[in-house]
């Protein structure tokens, strides 16, 4: 009975299963033009299948997180008001370094490196960013 | 055979030799209804029935022209509400009713709570009445991304990570419900076939099942009724006097229905992006805020969990005891555990109502 039972199960079971579809791994993207980036501001940028925020402080540096909030998966968003990255959510908020600095979010953004080159940006992951 | 014999009574009799009904019309003609101050309540299952039904008919005719796959889903509500001759019409009808579905399913369970209806010999009608209140909530869950906007996929989102963090079955379970890592076109496919084939089968067995013990075990009565000696008990035929007021019902809220889908009717918002971040403001359906709410409030860490694991397995525990509600304080005086009963039931609604103004306030 049990063999039985399994022999129809486990056809089903994996078939609820969707196939694992191979994804190009990307390193870097082009995220646009420095001179045209404001200070202060942020905007999001896709990074292969993932979206990652990319932010300007007010003193011109770049920064990069991933913009999965570590609490429910929503997509963060930078908040020119309180200079920090909030999810819309559950009203979750980072530091301008990704940590998680109140509500429930119980872990900080992965970061990825920002380069300017010639007038572009470069975002690229870091070595330990998933 | 009598030739003089009318129509219906010959078709009656046509049916009768073949599949013995006599007996049925005979328990039907029987059937009473306790008339007390508590007889309202008895109409609310039928409502939802009632909208139950305009769902289904709405839901079959949206179908004629809804697309899910996720570059044509928003289009094809958009082509529904806007080209399609009272497409607009028949939307709207469906998600009001869907909203009003479930507030009488909520109606319904919390005055069989409180009129003690789930004590024995009804525990299964419970039972199968709270397994109806999830597969409602199911209903609106999957019914709510179908639209493919951007509240819906925020909402999907957050829903399906939270059943990502069940202990042990949440991660596999969470790749089966958005079929892959993440909230996609797979998703919209599967929530589709969930909403109108898995959801529809499943709801009707339970619902046959839920209607079958209330017609065999007939209505409850409240203890000081069913105390009563049989003179003093004040009856109504349910056929015809019952079901013709459960009708009449049927209307006003049918009215009431329509009315809100004329002058409210139902909005369609922008279009889902997977790149866009969460809109402000953004919440679920009224009746999963309680659940968004607490989990806003939960700190990130609570000792070794993680808030929102610690969320997900107090929702999954006062689930199971809601479910098993027939079998509370069985060591418990009589006195006692209606007491403790009605105690819980308030705290319940309380904490729902309060966490519903407070997520529709911040």
């Amino acid at each position: 009975m049990l063999g039985w039972l399994g022999s129809v199960l486990y056809p089903v079971i994996a078939y609820l299963q969707p196939p694992k579809i191979p994804e190009a791994s990307v390193q870097s993207v082009k995220a646009g033009l420095a001179s045209g980036f404001p200070a202060n501001s942020g905007q999001i940028v896709k990074f292969g299948r993932k979206p990652v925020v990319l932010i300007r402080t007010d003193t011109g540096d770049f920064r990069a997180f991933s913009a999965t909030c570590t609490h429910l998966e929503c997509i963060v968003q930078y908040r020119t008001d309180l200079k920090q990255i909030w999810c819309a959510c559950h009203n979750g908020r980072y530091d301008l370094r990704g940590r998680n600095v109140s509500g429930p979010p119980p872990r900080p953004l992965d970061e990825y490196a920002v380069k300017v080159v010639s007038d572009e940006i470069y975002v690229t992951k870091q070595a330990d960013a998933s | 055979m009598n030739p003089k014999r009318k129509l219906h009574e010959k078709l009656f009799s046509w049916f009768d030799d073949r599949f013995e009904i006599s007996p049925l019309v005979e328990f039907m003609r029987h059937k009473q209804v306790p008339v007390h101050r508590h007889t309202i309540w008895y109409y609310m299952g039928g409502v939802t029935l009632f909208l139950f039904v305009v769902q289904v008919m709405s839901g079959i005719l949206l179908v004629l022209y809804y697309k899910a796959d996720e570059n044509a889903a928003f289009e094809s509500v958009r082509f529904i509400m806007t080209k399609v001759q009272f497409g607009w019409l028949v939307r709207s009808i469906h998600s009001w009713s869907a909203n009003l579905m479930v507030f009488f399913v909520f109606v319904h369970m919390f005055s069989t709570f409180f009129t003690r209806a789930y004590a024995k010999p009804r525990e299964l009608t419970w039972i199968t009445g709270f397994v109806l209140l999830v597969l409602a909530l199911g209903f609106g869950f999957t019914g709510y991304l179908l639209p493919w906007n951007e509240l819906a996929f925020f909402a999907t989102k957050v829903g399906t990570d939270i059943v990502g963090a069940i202990p042990l079955v949440g991660d596999p379970l969470k790749i089966v419900l958005r079929g892959g890592e993440d909230v996609t076109g797979a998703t919209l496919s599967r929530f589709y076939a969930i909403h109108i084939a898995i959801l529809p089968a499943l709801f009707t067995v339970l619902l046959g099942l839920h209607l079958l013990f209330v017609q065999r075990q007939g209505m409850h009565e409240p203890e000081h009724i069913a105390a009563l000696p049989t003179e003093k008990k004040r009856m109504l035929p349910f056929f015809p006097n019952f079901l013709l007021r459960d009708v009449l019902l049927w209307f006003v809220v049918l009215n009431v229905l329509l009315c809100l889908a004329v002058f409210f009717p139902w909005g369609l918002g922008e279009k889902a992006d997977p790149f866009s971040s969460a809109p402000a403001g953004i919440r679920p359906e009224w009746y999963f805020m309680f659940m968004f709410q607490t989990l806003k409030l939960i700190p990130a860490h609570v000792f070794f969990l993680e808030g929102e694991v610690l969320g997900i397995v107090a929702f999954g525990l006062a689930g199971l005891a809601w479910l098993l509600v027939p079998f509370w304080g069985r060591g418990f005086s009589r006195a006692d555990r209606r007491a403790g009963m009605t105690l819980v039931g308030v705290a319940a609604i309380v904490y729902i109502a309060v966490l519903t103004v407070v997520g529709y306030l911040l």
